[in-house]
């Protein structure tokens, strides 16, 4: 059985100390052991920001990119080889800002793999400046005009028919783990929306704000999260209350899945055999 | 006296000209031809002017030439652009119906291409099989041999298209009959079968065949069809390619496939290689395969989006944030793209860098005929790559261990129990993220230090030397063959020039390059651009600087006649 002891990692931690990252960490390593992923068998991809350090803090297969673009490159990995379990960890800078196009397409594709956005509706690694998600009229040194209407991720992934869509929070590690462990057993694309305080520039939205206000979709009865039109209601929920949770889920065919290439072997086991290609000289004989 | 006979097809897109002019050049490689043709389209599905030459030897032809034979026209724009390009004694084939070209013209051909399509196949899409009918008769050519290709190219289509074409092809042909004048074209007995392919086909079956497992891409000319051909390869073939939201999807994609072990690719021109360029740079510092195939056409910007520049060759070698290293390969002719694609993916493993391939509209959608690739002679060289039994064995495994040639023991993620770690931010030897001066030297360097090894993988420069030469002419890319027949051309006249050719750019054949050019001939460089880089990196790397320079910048290709008139120009 695999322990957390094999997700420990002795490197030491950029992070500010309080920040919400810790808790997310440990929801993860906590999941991993959950799940009995050894770390070799995880590949964790990552793009820039305070989240996207998190695969260094603990033990996988790394692919630490580019912002922004960890999605496209955890999809040419995951192709490549379907056997990894790719869990793709970025920000709300990098997941819905520089590399949105890149999200709404891998929502679409249905791409097997977890997406953890760190949510902190503010930009931490470059200092406080504000993100997609930041609150209308969040006031920053690249915006003293104040933020224009924040993004609203859920929606969005609805609207691009995410096969799985949750949203947790980094207080809550139990609750989170759990999430996670969803999220990966899925068959296809999972989005985990993570609810992050940033102590150091968004003192609005803290620890304490969020526990006021989250309640759990599971304790709800009459919630379907099957049902979109439901989902599409709770994703608008901000405020006073904001959900955490399943917030919908559906199967649907899996990208990967569809490609002739891939009904064997994956890619990365297949020889490379230049000889089986006479066929297609003689085309242009 | 050498068969060197020139076709010229004519209309509007959407009328069939690729059509005619791939079906006529097949049809007279299967009579033991050699060809070269090319392609002239607008940026438009509909109207506008395109054309497609056809250029046929009973030799080796690399080039296209401007002087005609036969003119196909299938409206009149046709005709008046092209007329006087005919040689004397040449012939417009058109439908005066539709041309109203009714000059006192000796040598037209006048067929009822629409009636004739609609008598034989009730289709007026086969005006165009009717046109090459006559075409073949016209020549004297066997009809057999069409047929043959016929039946070929629409199989997929059906045995109602195929026997309609052969029906409207044959119409044409017997119309024909009446103003035949000699056979000019017969069949060469004994000839090799050759295929018939462009440079895009050639670079796509050698990036199969080198073992590329992965393509990512967004559609942009010239490139479009490798993605397509990959595309519809992939239903039948152990490869993947996946048409991406974007560029920067695509070359992202291509690194993460890499990383897991895929051989990878991405095709692009210009501005989409624009969108690339920080994947390039992350595919440098985390060491991991890719190859980028770069198809030129004008730039700047959209520039002239369907025609043919080599303006970018500065932009491959240097684009990218940071240092790293990185080889710049530059097929010469359709043939050469074949195992310059293979070599490609070769380099990308064995350096664990990125490979660029520098190619052109030109050469992307010029056909020529080449011996048929020899599959046996493909070598997949994957470098450090670790066996499975390595992995079992390694202990404390590093993915940038630091060694003297700056190649590190590759393993792949999943493969064993070791953990690959790769990173954009600089990196220890163990790949994760450091702050440390003294760690990002050691990396730094081994990184750079690949360089070297690259370096004795990149073959010298073709040289042809002639005696008594007075010209170096130097090119790059897919000028080779306009060059060569140039050459052939001056000697004729009695002017000896050396040929001094590059397809294999980066990192730069200095010591080749120099003593290519050490003699007192004068050295001009011939490219397909308006601010001679190719000159100039001549110049930075062996601090030669060449006598003078043969530019074309208006999106047309570089031919034979080109080069000799604007010669004449430089030396007077």
């Amino acid at each position: 059985m695999v322990t957390l002891q094999e997700y420990a990692q002795s490197m030491p931690i950029a992070w500010c100390p309080g920040c919400g990252n810790f808790g997310i960490l440990q929801a993860f390593r906590k999941a991993m052991v959950a799940l009995n992923l050894e770390p070799h068998q995880i590949l964790m991809v990552s793009g820039i920001g305070q989240a996207p350090k998190l695969p260094h803090y603990t033990h996988g297969n790394v692919l630490n990119g580019l912002h922004g673009r960890a999605i496209p490159e955890a999809a040419g990995a995951k192709i490549t080889n379907p056997e990894l379990t790719v869990i793709v960890i970025d920000g709300d800078g990098g997941a819905y800002g520089e590399g949105l196009n890149h999200t709404l397409a891998a929502m679409r594709r249905n791409i097997r793999m977890t997406y953890m956005v760190h949510n902190n509706q503010v930009y931490g690694l470059t200092k406080g400046q504000t993100s997609p998600t930041s609150d209308l009229g969040f006031v920053t040194k690249t915006t003293p005009l104040g933020a224009s209407q924040p993004l609203n991720p859920l929606a969005l992934a609805l609207a691009s028919d995410v096969s799985f869509l949750a949203r947790s929070f980094a207080g809550d590690i139990e609750h989170l783990s759990k999430i996670l462990q969803m999220a990966i057993t899925h068959r296809g694309f999972a989005l985990v929306d993570i609810l992050q305080p940033c102590v150091s520039f968004n003192h609005k939205n803290t620890f304490q704000w969020y526990r006021e206000r989250v309640y759990r979709l599971d304790e709800d009865k009459s919630y379907d999260p099957t049902n979109k039109a439901m989902a599409f209601a709770k994703a608008q929920e901000w405020g006073d209350h904001i959900p955490i949770g399943l917030i919908y889920k559906h199967e649907r065919p899996v990208y990967e899945e569809q490609f002739p290439a891939l009904k064997e072997l994956p890619l990365v086991k297949q020889k490379l055999d230049p000889l089986q290609f006479e066929a297609l000289l003689d085309e242009f004989m | 006296m050498a068969t060197d006979f020139n076709f010229l097809a004519g209309g509007e897109a959407g009328q069939g000209i690729q059509s005619v002019g791939a079906i006529l050049a097949k049809s007279l490689s299967y009579g033991g031809y050699h060809i070269f043709a090319d392609q002239d389209y607008e940026s438009r599905v509909r109207g506008g002017h395109n054309f497609f030459r056809v250029r046929v030897c009973d030799r080796e032809v690399l080039a296209l030439s401007e002087n005609l034979d036969i003119l196909i026209a299938l409206n009149r724009e046709t005709i008046d652009l092209h007329k006087d390009e005919l040689k004397p004694g040449g012939v417009i084939i058109h439908d005066r119906e539709q041309t109203e070209f009714a000059d006192d013209c000796t040598t037209c051909m006048d067929v009822p291409l629409n009636r004739l399509a609609m008598e034989a196949a009730q289709n007026k899409l086969m005006t165009n099989t009717v046109a090459v009918g006559a075409t073949i008769r016209l020549t004297g050519y066997d009809f057999a041999l069409l047929e043959a290709v016929l039946k070929k190219e629409f199989a997929k289509a059906g045995d109602k298209i195929v026997a309609d074409n052969i029906q409207a092809a044959r119409a044409g042909f017997d119309f024909a009959r009446q103003h035949t004048n000699g056979q000019k074209l017969k069949p060469i007995d004994g000839a090799p079968r050759r295929m018939l392919l462009n440079g895009n086909e050639s670079l796509s079956v050698g990036a199969l065949a080198g073992g590329c497992k992965f393509v990512a891409g967004y559609p942009m000319t010239p490139s479009s069809s490798i993605l397509e051909y990959i595309a519809d390869k992939s239903l039948r073939y152990n490869v993947v390619m996946v048409h991406v939201e974007d560029e920067i999807a695509a070359i992202n994609m291509a690194v993460g496939a890499g990383y897991a072990g895929a051989r990878s690719m991405v095709a692009t021109s210009g501005g989409g290689f624009a969108l690339m360029v920080e994947g390039l740079a992350l595919a440098g510092m985390t060491e991991t395969p890719v190859v980028i195939v770069l198809g030129q056409r004008p730039g700047p910007a959209t520039g002239l989006p369907t025609r043919t520049e080599q303006g970018e060759l500065w932009f491959a070698l240097h684009a990218g944030h940071g240092e790293f290293p990185r080889a710049v390969l530059a097929p010469a002719t359709v043939a050469e793209a074949f195992p310059i694609a293979i070599k490609a993916f070769n380099l990308a493993e064995k350096y664990q860098t990125p490979v660029l391939i520098l190619t052109d509209h030109h050469l992307a959608s010029s056909y020529n005929t080449v011996p048929r690739f020899d599959l046996k002679q493909v070598k997949i060289e994957r470098g450090a790559l670790l066996s499975d039994e390595e992995v079992i064995k390694s202990t404390d495994y590093k993915r940038y261990q630091v060694t003297d040639s700056g190649i590190s023991p590759r393993a792949l993620p999943g493969q064993g129990k070791v953990l690959v770690v790769s990173d954009s931010d600089e990196h220890d030897e163990a790949g994760h993220i450091i702050e440390n001066a003294a760690t990002r030297i050691r990396l730094d360097e081994k990184r750079l230090r690949k360089l070297k090894g690259l370096q004795t993988e990149i073959s010298a420069p073709l040289v042809k030397k002639m005696p008594k030469a007075e010209l170096n002419l130097i090119g790059w890319g897919s000028s080779y063959g306009a060059i060569r027949e140039a050459i052939e051309l001056l000697q004729k006249e009695g002017i000896a020039a050396n040929h001094v050719h590059l397809s294999e750019i980066w990192p730069f054949p200095t010591e080749a390059v120099t003593r290519a050019l050490n003699n007192k001939a004068k050295s001009i460089v011939i490219e397909s651009n308006a601010t001679a880089q190719m000159a100039s990196l001549i110049r930075r790397e062996t601090g030669i600087k060449v006598s003078g320079n043969i530019l074309r910048y208006d999106g047309r290709p570089i031919s034979p006649k080109y080069i000799i008139d604007h010669l004449k120009k430089e030396v007077s």
